[in-house]
């Protein structure tokens, strides 16, 4: 196995792992870390593959993709967080209604008007 | 994804595993597919990189050939900041920011280290135009400062919104002004002249390295600064 | 020389511009300088429209930097069809918004007023900068530049119910940029690059680009809500503040609807699949009725209307079956469907707009209470009235002329059962469209005369939801013209 499938088999690993911790989890934190983490998984695999053949430079635009990818997600990341904040403040848990889990949902009313 | 809370019965967990592994040999199968040889542009990068004012090939496809991208994704991080303001956040102080406040430790290590950081993000910025590094890497430290200096309660925020946004926007502004500018001389948008071209994205890395830097520790901070502000100035009257 | 008759990089210049001197000011001042540049885009859209007329297909290098090393702005005749759908509802909804009264508080900085400017603009720039893509992955940052705007709009006015929405939107878009990122890696590390025309031309139908074409799919599917990717919608839709609504449901679903076509019929055409292709039109077929049959359960006005688009999504994916069976009947199809998205997008935002204007005047959201409000906002239900005609498909509105080509296709292809969904649809649809205007004229002998809470309703609101019917009930006369609009550039031959 070359080194470039290597990373590109653990990327899909990654990826896949990125997906069942976004559904199996209700805390919308860890559905934002999920959501990170399967990002990371496709940086990954573009990182990889701009390097394929060991003697050569390796090719700028995945790392430029790459780039941009990350910018992108921290945007996202950064606005999730602030909503979970709002969510948080309005229904006292960081989690989505319907979903209560098994704790008492105690208001805390944060939110000042 | 309908979030039915943390999927607790065993059977419904089985299931969620099994498929998930499912998918994720589906996706290994097709990694172990992909090409071996480098299908990629550098081939066509290479032969172009003297006309395109600098010496890495990363800040090149970045800033120039594909510049185009870059500018929308610094308007991404603008989205971002304007996105989480709308939100309106009530200011909260943790305990632990109370704390990190107080903590005469913090303080001395911040006035230490924020000199050398900023110092670092100009380098970092300056060296991206020939080796790793550019405005991104640089705004990152410059954040990275930003968010100790939020941390020890040790800046001001400013009372006035006008001077803070001029800051966030500006490297959005300039990279905008420019692109749109060379339509003027009768180039396509985002065209540099050859010539020009270094001095060009020098000028756009150097401001998006402060709007970036100061973007993302105010994404941190998450409160309107204005209404930090007066939160702050309320606790310090206190 | 300069180069500023180079019409198409406008649309996507313009709003950019302006975002930076809304950013800077404050309430009124952004509301002005957005209708300003509503104006503007206007303009260039028409601009770039008769370009196109005129010289056919138009296409920019930006930074002189040819594909594939460069991106490409793109301009055909399905670009200009949906940067005019988007100037039109954008621009009126616009005036709409300087007249709406956002709930949330806050001072003319920093109020649920103040934020719609910034960020609506930015979701204009999203669209606009879809619509002329020519490259995988700068589609894949227009996608994000629309996401995060349309969420945070949807949030907007500190609502409960909005705020969760939002969240749910907002993990969807985040879980449909990453497949279509995936898909987007998995593509260039196979093909090595980015360009749609490269990559249609070196496309090959290995395994790699099967996933990734599912990928995409899936990811784009869940952004535009196709049945049964479409729960977190009709929430995110019937909260969110009424201008918002009348964006989101008019042309934010469209925008990864386009995605979907350009990369279907002219990056991939070869894996269009008579099953896959049928599969997408089942999927359609079942979100029209069940979309439809929710509407007609709905007790709440915005509600309806925001399950009417889960609906009316669907008739958009009928196009895939009806479309890629080749010979003459695909271009009416394709034609069909694509023109009902236009359609659509102004009856369904003069819908939200007339819709929120009777709810902001009674104070309240409920049918029941809609009774007697013609007598008071006649303009409004009038609206109401017309844009429900287009999403039946009467004619001589848009709704009919789409529908009509696409029943036509659907009979020539044989698919009769195609052909049963789009009249079973029109019928659900004038089922609901009658049920709200049964609730607005129609009043229970017993009921309280109803008092309304603002009698004074801004004229601007009536007056762009009139508009805005008024656009989408001619807009069937206009199908001459605009379908020989729409074939400029058209994946098919021998029309």
């Amino acid at each position: 196995m070359s080194q470039f499938s290597l990373y590109a088999v653990i990327s899909m690993l990654i990826f896949s792992i990125g997906l069942y911790g976004f559904i199996a989890h209700a805390h919308l934190v860890r559905k934002i870390l999920a959501v990170n983490i399967m990002g990371s998984a496709i940086f990954l695999l573009l990182i990889s593959a701009a390097r394929r053949d060991p003697t050569a430079p390796p090719d700028p635009v995945p790392h430029a993709m790459v780039l941009t990818g990350i910018v992108v997600s921290v945007s996202f990341t950064a606005f999730a967080l602030a909503l979970t904040r709002r969510i948080y403040a309005e229904t006292g848990q960081a989690y989505l209604p319907e979903t209560e889990p098994a704790i008492s949902a105690q208001k805390q009313d944060i939110v000042q008007k | 994804m309908r979030g039915r809370a943390n999927i607790t019965q065993l059977w419904t967990r089985v299931i969620l595993v099994v498929c998930s592994v499912v998918f994720g040999l589906g996706l290994v199968w097709t990694a172990l597919a992909l090409p071996q040889e480098a299908t990629g542009l550098a081939r066509v990068v290479k032969p172009r990189m003297p006309e395109s004012g600098v010496t890495n090939p990363v800040t090149a496809v970045l800033l120039n050939f594909r510049g185009y991208d870059t500018l929308l994704e610094i308007g991404v991080l603008l989205l971002a900041i304007i996105a989480v303001w709308s939100l309106r956040l009530a200011p909260t102080r943790t305990a632990l920011e109370r704390f990190m406040a107080e903590t005469p430790v913090l303080a001395y290590l911040v006035r230490l280290l924020v000199p050398v950081m900023l110092l670092v993000a100009g380098y970092l910025t300056w060296i991206g135009s020939s080796r790793a590094g550019g405005a991104f890497q640089g705004g990152a430290v410059v954040a990275g400062a930003g968010v100790l200096l939020l941390l020890a309660a040790m800046v001001p925020l400013p009372r006035r919104r006008r001077l803070l946004r001029s800051l966030l926007v500006m490297g959005f502004g300039l990279f905008l002004a420019v692109a749109g500018g060379m339509l003027l001389l009768g180039n396509n948008l985002l065209e540099y002249p050859p010539e020009r071209a270094y001095i060009l994205i020098l000028a756009i890395e150097t401001l998006l390295t402060v709007s970036i830097g100061l973007t993302l520790a105010l994404l941190f901070l998450g409160v309107i600064p204005e209404v930090a502000a007066i939160q702050q100035r309320r606790e310090d009257n206190v | 020389m300069d180069n500023l008759g180079t019409w198409i990089v406008w649309p996507i210049l313009l709003p950019l511009i302006a975002i930076i001197p809304i950013f800077l000011r404050k309430r009124s001042g952004a509301a002005n300088v957005s209708l300003v540049t509503a104006a503007a885009i206007v303009l260039a859209v028409a601009g770039l429209a008769r370009q196109v007329l005129t010289n056919g297909e138009q296409s920019h290098a930006v930074g002189g930097w040819d594909a594939p090393l460069g991106i490409m702005l793109h301009a055909d005749g399905l670009s200009v069809f949906m940067l005019m759908m988007t100037a039109i509802v954008g621009a009126i909804t616009s005036i709409y918004a300087a007249g709406y009264r956002f709930q949330g508080g806050g001072d003319s900085g920093s109020s649920s007023g103040y934020f719609f400017w910034p960020l609506s603009m930015f979701l204009w720039a999203a669209l606009n900068v879809l619509f002329l893509a020519a490259d995988i992955f700068n589609l894949y940052i227009g996608l994000e530049l629309l996401s995060l705007a349309a969420v945070a709009l949807v949030t907007l006015e500190r609502k409960r119910d909005a705020t969760v929405a939002g969240m749910r939107y907002l993990l969807a878009s985040f879980l449909g940029s990453l497949a279509y990122l995936l898909g987007v890696a998995l593509l260039y590390t196979a093909f090595g690059t980015l360009d749609l025309e490269l990559l249609g031309a070196r496309i090959q139908p290995d395994l790699p680009t099967a996933v990734a074409i599912m990928l995409i799919t899936l990811g784009t599917a869940l952004k535009t809500a196709l049945f049964p990717l479409h729960f977190w919608l009709p929430p995110a839709h019937g909260s969110a503040p009424t201008p918002v609504s009348a964006l989101l449901s008019a042309l934010v679903v469209k925008a990864s609807f386009y995605l979907l076509l350009r990369l279907w019929f002219e990056v991939f055409p070869a894996a269009l699949t008579p099953a896959i292709a049928q599969m997408l039109g089942l999927l359609g077929a079942i979100g029209i009725l069940w979309g439809s049959f929710l509407a007609l359960r709905q007790h709440k006005l915005k509600a309806l209307v925001a399950f009417s688009t889960v609906a009316q999504v669907g008739y958009l994916f009928l196009l895939f079956p009806l479309a890629s069976t080749s010979a003459g009947w695909g271009v009416d199809a394709w034609s069909g469907g694509v023109y009902h998205a236009f359609a659509h997008a102004c009856a369904k935002a003069a819908m939200f707009m007339a819709a929120g204007t009777l709810a902001y005047a009674i104070g309240s959201d409920q049918l029941d209470h809609l009774a007697g409000t013609f007598q008071h906002y006649p303009f409004s239900v009038t609206a109401l009235t017309l844009a429900g005609v287009s999403l039946m498909g009467l004619p001589p509105s848009g709704g009919f002329i789409g529908k009509w080509l696409l029943l036509n296709s659907a009979l020539a292809s044989g698919q009769w059962w195609f052909a049963l969904v789009i009249l079973t649809g029109s019928l659900l649809a004038t089922g609901y469209v009658t049920m709200v205007l049964s609730h607005i004229l129609l009043r229970p002998p017993d009921a309280a005369p109803i008092e309304p809470r603002n009698t004074r309703v801004s004229f601007t609101l009536e007056f762009a939801a009139l508009l805005l019917a008024l656009i989408a009930l001619g807009l069937g006369l206009a199908a001459t013209p605009m379908l020989a609009l729409l074939r400029i550039g058209m994946p098919f031959t021998g029309y």
